[in-house]
């Protein structure tokens, strides 16, 4: 099959950026996304112009490197896919694709499709995870997780950290991100000791980063690879609600002079 | 150069906890004069970056992807290891040990190998604590799964995405520590070389991704954690960004690599498509605990899998080994379908692909049941193949997987450079010449989590180490070099392209160097890779500039350092003239086609080590010695 790609090109964080069009020919159904990009890049090389820059790692769906929006929509037209696994096999021959990087003001473009989601990263460093120090565990089979608990926060705790939800929101709410890991580690015994803690700190960084706010357009969960549910997202809210009417000033610590 | 282990001799239960004993302690308020930089945020990476920093030291820890979160741990999907006995199934510390030496075909220490086994039950313990959403039973105790090359219950898993929950586990509290000022995160940042001053590994030079600025980063050891080789062969189950530069670096200051020759390959992939083809897709083995491998009796039967009658289909795993049946180790589990693909009578295009049948499985436990353990596997097998794995067999075939070898290490995970520290994959540890299903998960965090937080105290605490900055001559010195091997490359504008010349390593080193080797491929691979690396130096196309964002560049440094380590590894396994687990010499074979191993002459671990430009490498060996586990040809009949 043939295809022309419409690919945004911006050399850095500087420059306005554009559309510059690109046909490709004899691309294989089989292909994955990226590689049909490979074969591009590999033919741009070879005169001896820039190959466009993308984000990709792991290519198999999970890490979370990859994220282009095609035709408007981020990883693409088939649901619950990264764009690594995402296949020419979805396109019509003769098609017509827009490639753009993930539009939000919190993942500045670095350059063409790549974008930086460091903002990720410090939302989950002040508060998504469980204090637990090397060392301190008791036994594993100690505290019994009924199933379904587990099971619901194993759901939410498929999250990539992609980005997608971001770039699917009208309004570039981390919304879903968030709700995710507050509701993984909000729904076993052992987060619950900084439960109402963690949930006031990530959202107070996620809106210091710049990510919009909730206005329950779903977009989000329509363009997660995870199919992780917005219902996170009220989980969230519930837990955020109780977490501010709750907060009160920190006990005394229990350590001594002696 | 001397491979002195240090292993601790004495009765090998007690091992360990004696050694630790022994150990030279940092008192808790000198550990913040210490900084540490760890190379790598996967499990052992992102697992001894927490520790250390839970301990009081300043850890500097730097990664290649955007964030620590993507290093390829992630992507590991079957489980992790316990000696936990839960199943009472009778597994014990004393059979992980036993199963993981046997498993490895006699190549790995014994005493490394015990301690393994017995911080497996703490790893669990530790993950659980984070909120690691195991796998769990209606009564919400831990549930657990058979896996290949063992007989008992012993591996934890989430869903098939066990790697992922254990990385997310270290990376939160990797993040934590972020978040306290405790470790300076570098993300975006690749190592480029290794600081030597006066024989200790001080320092680093580093490239910033986004600005290209080469970086110079002092500290008082030094940590490799950059996981595994695979990606030698370009087509292999790794991330695209994985490498060997790290390591290899380090080897040309000095580290030894240990055992480059063994690596894994892994059975349960899904085949190649095509020449497009940019890498592999593993799908879990676990999905042999339930699925049933088989090829047509019949050379080039184009049937339809269910139009091939019962009594026309060799179940072939289970013919020739009928007590482990399709639970065969790795090693023995691939080769067989390459076997059985030779004699013709491979399936799927180009007859490179076995089929694995959920028919009876399905029959036995009902789809949903089948759904329920297995269902991102089959939707990942869909998506690639757009063929549905619950209707008609999958198609599997072997692919490269996993690097055993790696800088060599001694009982306190020190390569021969003092200070330099490797964990995880990237070190050639635990696993021998196999590493046995669900067990690098098990390594990568005890090695990060439970060992190097302990041995590197004793390092720094019994060490006089000399003030070392970032303006000292040999790190000017050091970053001038690697400026100017950056400016080479870019400075080439040939017309070739860098993927070019890495596909092209890679058919050498998979017809050469794969599942099956021989002297005269050996050989060829040897006069070969030379004389594409020349063509390499005189001929790639890198564009664009160095001082800005250029994965081609990236790419170039990284395709270099596959060009000389390559050689490195055909020439181990050249020298290795013996069959052990992933290492498959033709000229070593029992008469009914087994590998044959030969103790005599080859139970060491070789260390390589760097002689300068042009020169062949000198060989060292660590003998091994087994006081427990009789050396034993390794049965799965």
């Amino acid at each position: 099959m043939n295809v022309t790609l419409r690919v945004w090109r911006q050399k850095n964080a500087y420059d306005p950026g554009r559309f510059v069009v690109y046909p490709v020919a004899d691309v294989s159904p089989d292909m994955s996304f990226l590689e049909m990009l490979d074969v591009l890049n590999e033919g741009l090389i070879g005169k001896g112009e820039e190959p466009i820059a993308f984000d990709h790692d792991c290519r198999e769906g999970i890490c979370g490197t990859c994220g282009l929006v095609i035709d408007g929509i981020p990883h693409g037209p088939r649901g619950a896919t990264t764009t690594c696994q995402l296949h020419m096999r979805a396109f019509e021959d003769r098609a017509q694709i827009t490639i753009e990087p993930w539009r939000a003001a919190a993942f500045p473009v670095v350059r063409d499709l790549v974008v930086d989601r460091s903002a990720f990263d410090r939302i989950i460093s002040v508060g998504g995870f469980i204090s637990a120090p090397t060392g301190s565990a008791p036994d594993g089979n100690a505290l019994p997780v009924p199933k379904t608990a587990s099971d619901l926060a194993m759901d939410a705790a498929q999250c990539i950290g992609c980005g997608a939800c971001v770039a699917a929101c009208p309004n570039a709410s981390a919304m879903l991100f968030v709700a995710a890991k507050v509701s993984h580690l909000g729904l076993l015994p052992q987060g619950q000791p900084e439960r109402r803690e963690r949930v006031r700190k990530m959202v107070a960084r996620m809106d210091a980063e710049g990510f919009g706010k909730c206005t329950n357009t779903l977009e989000c969960e329509a363009a997660c690879p995870k199919t992780i549910s917005v219902e996170f997202i009220a989980r969230m809210n519930r837990d955020y609600l109780v977490a501010s009417l709750l907060e009160r000033p920190e006990g005394k610590g229990a350590g001594g002079t002696g | 150069m001397e491979l002195k282990s240090k292993a601790p001799s004495g009765p090998i239960e007690k091992r360990w906890e004696k050694y630790r004993f022994e150990l030279k302690l940092v008192n808790p308020a000198n550990k913040r004069k210490f900084t540490v930089l760890v190379v790598g945020s996967g499990l052992a990476g992102a697992s001894a970056s927490a520790s250390l920093a839970e301990l009081g030291y300043n850890v500097r820890c730097f990664c290649f992807q955007d964030s620590p979160r993507r290093a390829h741990s992630i992507a590991a999907q079957g489980g992790i290891n316990a000696a936990k006995n839960y199943q009472n199934d009778g597994d014990s510390v004393y059979r992980l040990f036993y199963d993981t030496v046997k498993g490895g075909d006699f190549r790995a220490r014994e005493s490394n190998v015990h301690r393994l086994a017995e911080i497996s039950v703490n790893i669990i313990d530790q993950c659980v604590a984070q909120g690691v959403p195991f796998a769990r039973e209606y009564g919400g105790l831990l549930a657990n799964r058979s896996f290949g090359g063992t007989q008992v219950s012993r591996t934890f898993y989430a869903r098939g995405q066990t790697g992922q929950q254990l990385l997310l586990g270290a990376y939160q509290a990797l993040a934590r520590q972020i978040g306290l000022g405790k470790v300076k995160m570098f993300p975006r940042t690749e190592m480029l070389d290794l600081l030597v001053v006066d024989g200790r590994a001080r320092g680093l030079v580093t490239r910033d991704l986004l600005t290209g600025k080469l970086d110079a980063h002092v500290g008082d050891a030094v940590v490799l954690a950059t996981g595994g080789y695979g990606n030698l062969y370009y087509l292999s189950t790794n991330a695209k960004g994985c490498n060997v530069t790290a390591i290899w670096r380090a080897y040309r200051r000095g580290a030894a690599m240990g055992n480059p020759c063994f690596t894994q390959i892994h059975p349960t992939c899904i085949p190649v498509s095509g020449e497009h083809q940019s890498k592999l897709t593993l799908m879990s083995e676990s999905l042999r605990n339930d699925g049933r491998i088989w090829v047509p009796l019949k050379k080039g039967d184009a049937r339809l899998p269910k139009d091939i009658p019962e009594n026309e289909r060799d179940y072939y795993l289970e013919r020739r080994y009928p007590a482990f049946g399709n639970l065969v180790p790795r090693d023995v589990a691939s080769r067989a379908a390459k076997a059985v693909c030779d004699e013709g009578r491979g399936v799927g295009p180009g007859g490179l692909g076995v089929y694995l049948d959920f028919a009876d499985a399905i029959k036995r436990l009902g789809e949903p049941a089948i759904r329920e353990k297995y269902g991102n596997l089959f939707e990942m097998y869909e998506k690639i193949t757009d063929e549905n794995g619950y209707q008609r067999p999958m198609r599997i075939y072997p692919a490269i997987h996993y690097a055993m070898g790696g800088l060599w290490v001694d009982y306190n995970l020190m390569t021969t450079i003092p200070g330099l520290y490797c964990l995880g994959e990237a070190n050639f540890s635990d696993h021998g010449a196999n590493r046995l299903g669900a067990s690098a998960l098990m390594q990568g965090l005890a090695d990060g989590y439970f060992i190097l937080p302990y041995t590197i105290g004793d390092y720094l605490a019994t060490e006089k180490l000399p003030p070392v900055d970032e303006n000292h001559p040999a790190m000017k010195a050091l970053q001038a070099e690697v400026a100017e091997r950056t400016k080479k490359l870019l400075a080439v504008r040939g017309k070739r392209t860098v993927d070019s010349f890495h596909r092209e390593l890679g058919k050498i080193m998979w017809e050469d160097c794969g599942m099956s080797r021989n002297e005269k491929g050996l050989t060829h691979a040897l006069k070969r890779i030379p004389e594409l690396r020349d063509e390499y130096h005189r001929n790639v196309s890198v564009l664009g500039g160095s001082e800005e964002l250029n994965q081609s560049l990236e790419k170039a440094g990284r395709v270099a350092d596959f060009l000389e380590f390559g050689e490195l590894l055909c020439l181990d396994a050249l020298e290795r003239r013996e069959s052990c687990g992933g290492h498959y010499r033709e000229e070593a074979v029992t008469p009914e086609g087994e590998a044959a191993r030969d103790d005599a002459n080859f139970c060491h671990v070789s260390g390589w080590e760097y002689a300068g430009p042009g020169k062949k490498p000198v060989l060292n060996k660590e003998p091994l010695t087994f006081e427990y586990v009789k050396l034993t040809e390794r049965k799965y009949k």
